[in-house]
C-alpha cells in the first residue's frame, strides 16, 4: 500500500503542501466541529423555507386527495412520477461511485462517495415522497407488500412491475443506508474521540464501538468489497426495474426494449450532475480544493460526457425504430414528441440532454468550475424533462383520439417538486453539518501515493524520468488549487 | 513491580509502524493490537490473521434470499391463490426473477453487515475501547501487553528504533473509561 510509489504520470488526487494525516482530519471537520458559517445558514434557511413549501403542499394532497393536482382521465401519471423517477435517477451516481468504482479500483472515488452516498439516500427518500404521495391514500401504503389480509389472502401480483418496483427501491433504499453507514464507523469514531462532552456520548453511540483494530479494519474491507459486489448488479437492476414499469406496458412510446439501459445511462447521467451540482459548491464553502480537485471534476465531466452520449444515442434509435417498426402509433408517439403541443418539452431535453454536454469535449470548458457548474444545472433540467417527455406525451395522445387531452400543472404540482427539493437540500446541508463530508479514512490511504507532495519528492529525489516529471507537472496546470511554487525543480 | 499495563508505541508513519512490528516479532515480543486510522494492507499477514470468513456469511445469507423469494412467490401465486392471466401459466419464472435478485441482495447485504457488527461487537452505544484517542485521527499504534512481555525499556528502545514518535506506558487498558 504505502511502500509502493504510483506512477509519475497519473495526475494527484490529493494537492497542497505539507499534508499531514492530521490536516486531513482537521481539513474535513471544519463544517463539523465548527459552528455553521454564514454560507451555510443562507443555504439552509433557503432550503428549509422550501421544505416548509413541500409540507404545506405535500399535507394539503392528502387533505383533499389527488384532485387538487393536474392529473386526468388520460393523463394519470405526470409530475408525481415524473418526479419520482428523477430523483431515483438521482440517487445512482452515489452507488455508482462508491461501489462501481471501488471494484474498478478508482481511487479518486475515495473523496467523493461519502457525500455521493449521502446524496442518494436523499434522492431515494424524496423518491420514496413521491410514490406515498401518488398512492392518493398514503395510510394503505402497506397494500404493497405480500402481507396476508382479510381479502382471503389475496397476495399482491408479483408479476407486476410495479410490485418488482417495490421491492427494487426498498431494496436500494435499505443497501444504500447500510453501504452508507458502515463506511461511516470509521470517520464517526474520529469524530468521538476528538469530542468533549455531550458530543462525545452522541457519536460514541453512532460510532458502534468502533475502534481501529486490526480485526475492525480487515473485516471492515471485506465488507465493503462484498457490498459493493452486491450493490453493483443492484444499482443497475433498480433502474432497470424502474424503465420496465414503463416498457412491459403497451402505451406507445413506452412499449421498448431500449428502455432499461437508456434508463440506466440517463440514471447515471444525471446522478453525476447532481454531484457536480452539490460538489463544487460544497469544495468551495467547506474549502476542500486540495481534496476534490480539478481531476476529480474532470473526471466527473468525462462520465457525464460518456452517459450523456449514451443518452443521445438511445433517442436517435427511438426515433428509428417508431419508423422502421412500421406501427403508426409508435410512430405517431414519436412525430407528436418532436413537433406537438409539447415540442418545447421534447428539445429542451435535447438540448440540454445531448447538445450541451458535448460542450465538455473542450478541456477548457471541462475543467472550468463555473461552466461545469453551469452545464450539471443544464443535465438535471434536462434529465427532468426527459421524464416528462416520456410519461405526459406519450401518454396524453395514444390511441383513441376522442381520448386526448393536454395536461396542465396546477400550483400543487409545482410546489411539491419545488418543496422536494428543498426537502433534498435541508437533508444534504444537514449532513453536512454532522458527518464529515469526505471519507477520511479513505483520503488518508492516498496520501503516501497519490498526492501532489509526494509526487513532488519523487521528482525532488530525482526518482523519476525527468521527461515523465514533465509531462505530470505540465499536468497540473489545470489544477486551481496549485500553484506553479509548489513544483519541484526537475 | 510496576503497574504498567500496556505499552503502546505511536507512529506518525504507517511504513514506519510496518518496520516497527517486524522489529518486535524479530525480538519475540508478541503484539496485542495495532490501532490505525485508516486500513493497512498486509498488516493481517504479518500478524498472523486468518482471513475474514465474512464473504461466506454473505453467500449463505444471499442464499437463504433466493430460497425465501422463490418459496414465497411459489406459495402464494402457484400454490395459495393461482390466477388465470390469459391462460399463462401460474409458475411464471422470468416474472420471478427480479423480486428474487432484489431479496438476495437484500438479505446477502444485511446478513452480511449484522455478522459484523457481531463479530466485531458493534452495537449502538457500546463504550467504545479505545486505547489512544490519536489512533482514530493521525497516530499508527502498536499495543503490547506489558503483564506478559515484562521488559518495557527493551520494548521502548526498539519502537523508538523503528521510527516510533512517543511510547507511552499506560497503567489503564482503556483510556476511554475515564
Amino acid at each position: 500500500m504505502s511502500a509502493h510509489n504510483e506512477s509519475i504520470l497519473r495526475e494527484p488526487l490529493i494537492t497542497g503542501e505539507n499534508i499531514t494525516y492530521a490536516k486531513i482530519t482537521k481539513d474535513i471537520l471544519v463544517p463539523v466541529e465548527n459552528k455553521p458559517t454564514k454560507a451555510w445558514w443562507i443555504g439552509f434557511g433557503i432550503a428549509v423555507f422550501f421544505a416548509l413549501t413541500w409540507v404545506v403542499a405535500i399535507s394539503y394532497t392528502f387533505w383533499e386527495g389527488l384532485g387538487v393536482w393536474g392529473l386526468n382521465k388520460t393523463v394519470g401519471w405526470a409530475w408525481d412520477i415524473t418526479g419520482f423517477v428523477w430523483w431515483v435517477g438521482i440517487g445512482h451516481a452515489g452507488t455508482l461511485i462508491s461501489a462501481v468504482l471501488l471494484l474498478f479500483r478508482q481511487n479518486w472515488r475515495n473523496s467523493i462517495n461519502r457525500s455521493a452516498e449521502a446524496m442518494t439516500i436523499f434522492a431515494v427518500i424524496c423518491a420514496a415522497t413521491y410514490i406515498f404521495a401518488h398512492m392518493g391514500r398514503p395510510w394503505l401504503a402497506y397494500w404493497v407488500f405480500p402481507l396476508p389480509n382479510q381479502f382471503g389472502s389475496l397476495w399482491v401480483n408479483f408479476n407486476s412491475p410495479l410490485v418488482w418496483d417495490v421491492f427494487a427501491i426498498s431494496t436500494y433504499f435499505s443497501v444504500s443506508l447500510v453501504f452508507w453507514y458502515t463506511g461511516l464507523l470509521p470517520d464517526i469514531a474520529t469524530i468521538r474521540d476528538r469530542a468533549t462532552g455531550l458530543r462525545r456520548r452522541i457519536y460514541s453511540i453512532l460510532s458502534f464501538g468502533w475502534a481501529g483494530s486490526v480485526k475492525n479494519w480487515q473485516r471492515f474491507e471485506s465488507v465493503s468489497l462484498i457490498l459493493a459486489g452486491l450493490s453493483t448488479p443492484l444499482v443497475l437492476s433498480v433502474h432497470t426495474i424502474v424503465s420496465m414499469d414503463f416498457a412491459t406496458s403497451l402505451e406507445p412510446g413506452w412499449h421498448t426494449t431500449i428502455f432499461p439501459p437508456y434508463f440506466v445511462a440517463g440514471a447515471i447521467f444525471s446522478g453525476f450532475a447532481m454531484v457536480q451540482t452539490l460538489l463544487l459548491v460544497a469544495r468551495k464553502v467547506m474549502k476542500w480544493e486540495n481534496y476534490i480537485t480539478m481531476f476529480h471534476i474532470e473526471s466527473m465531466n468525462k462520465v457525464i460526457i460518456v452517459t450523456g452520449s449514451i443518452v443521445g444515442v438511445a433517442y436517435l434509435t427511438e426515433l428509428f425504430i417508431a419508423w422502421y417498426s412500421g406501427v403508426e402509433y409508435e410512430q405517431y408517439a414519436f412525430l407528436n414528441r418532436i413537433s406537438g403541443p409539447y415540442w418545447w418539452a421534447y428539445w429542451s431535453m435535447m438540448t440540454c440532454n445531448v447538445i450541451s454536454p458535448q460542450l465538455f469535449w473542450f478541456k477548457k470548458i471541462r475543467t472550468s468550475i463555473w461552466a461545469s457548474w453551469v452545464l450539471s444545472i443544464v443535465v438535471n433540467i434536462g434529465m427532468w424533462f426527459e421524464r416528462f417527455v416520456i410519461i405526459v406525451t406519450s401518454l396524453h395522445r395514444d390511441y383513441i383520439p376522442s381520448s386526448w387531452v393536454m395536461f396542465y400543472p396546477t400550483a400543487i404540482d409545482v410546489l411539491v417538486f419545488v418543496g422536494s427539493i428543498g426537502v433534498f437540500f435541508t437533508l444534504f446541508l444537514l449532513f453536512l453539518r454532522v458527518m464529515p463530508g469526505i471519507a477520511m479514512a479513505e483520503v488518508k490511504l492516498l496520501l503516501k501515493s497519490s498526492s501532489d507532495q509526494a509526487k513532488q519528492k519523487l521528482i525532488r529525489d530525482a526518482k523519476t524520468d525527468s521527461e515523465q516529471a514533465e509531462f505530470y507537472q505540465k499536468s497540473l496546470e489545470k489544477f486551481d488549487s496549485v500553484s506553479n511554487k509548489e513544483y519541484a525543480n526537475i | 513491580m510496576s503497574n504498567v499495563k500496556y505499552i503502546l508505541g505511536h507512529f506518525e508513519d504507517p511504513d514506519d509502524m510496518m518496520h516497527g512490528i517486524d522489529k518486535l516479532q524479530e525480538n519475540n515480543i508478541g503484539i496485542y493490537d495495532v490501532y490505525t486510522p485508516m486500513p493497512i494492507h498486509g498488516i493481517e499477514d504479518k500478524l498472523g490473521y486468518k482471513r475474514s470468513r465474512l464473504p461466506i456469511a454473505a453467500f449463505c445469507f444471499g442464499l437463504t434470499g433466493t430460497i425465501t423469494a422463490i418459496s414465497m412467490i411459489y406459495y402464494m401465486l402457484v400454490y395459495d391463490w393461482p390466477m388465470n392471466i390469459g391462460g399463462k401459466p401460474s409458475l411464471a419464472m422470468p416474472d420471478f426473477v427480479p423480486i428474487t435478485f432484489e431479496l438476495t441482495v437484500l438479505f446477502g447485504a444485511y446478513g452480511m453487515m449484522f455478522t459484523f457488527f457481531y463479530a466485531n461487537h458493534f452495537f449502538p452505544g457500546r463504550a467504545p475501547r479505545v486505547m489512544d484517542f490519536r489512533a482514530t485521527d493521525d497516530r499508527f499504534v502498536i499495543a503490547i501487553d506489558a503483564k506478559s512481555n515484562p521488559y518495557p525499556d527493551k520494548i521502548e528502545d526498539l519502537l523508538k528504533e523503528a521510527g516510533a514518535v512517543e511510547v507511552k506506558h499506560n497503567e489503564r487498558k482503556y483510556v476511554s473509561y475515564e
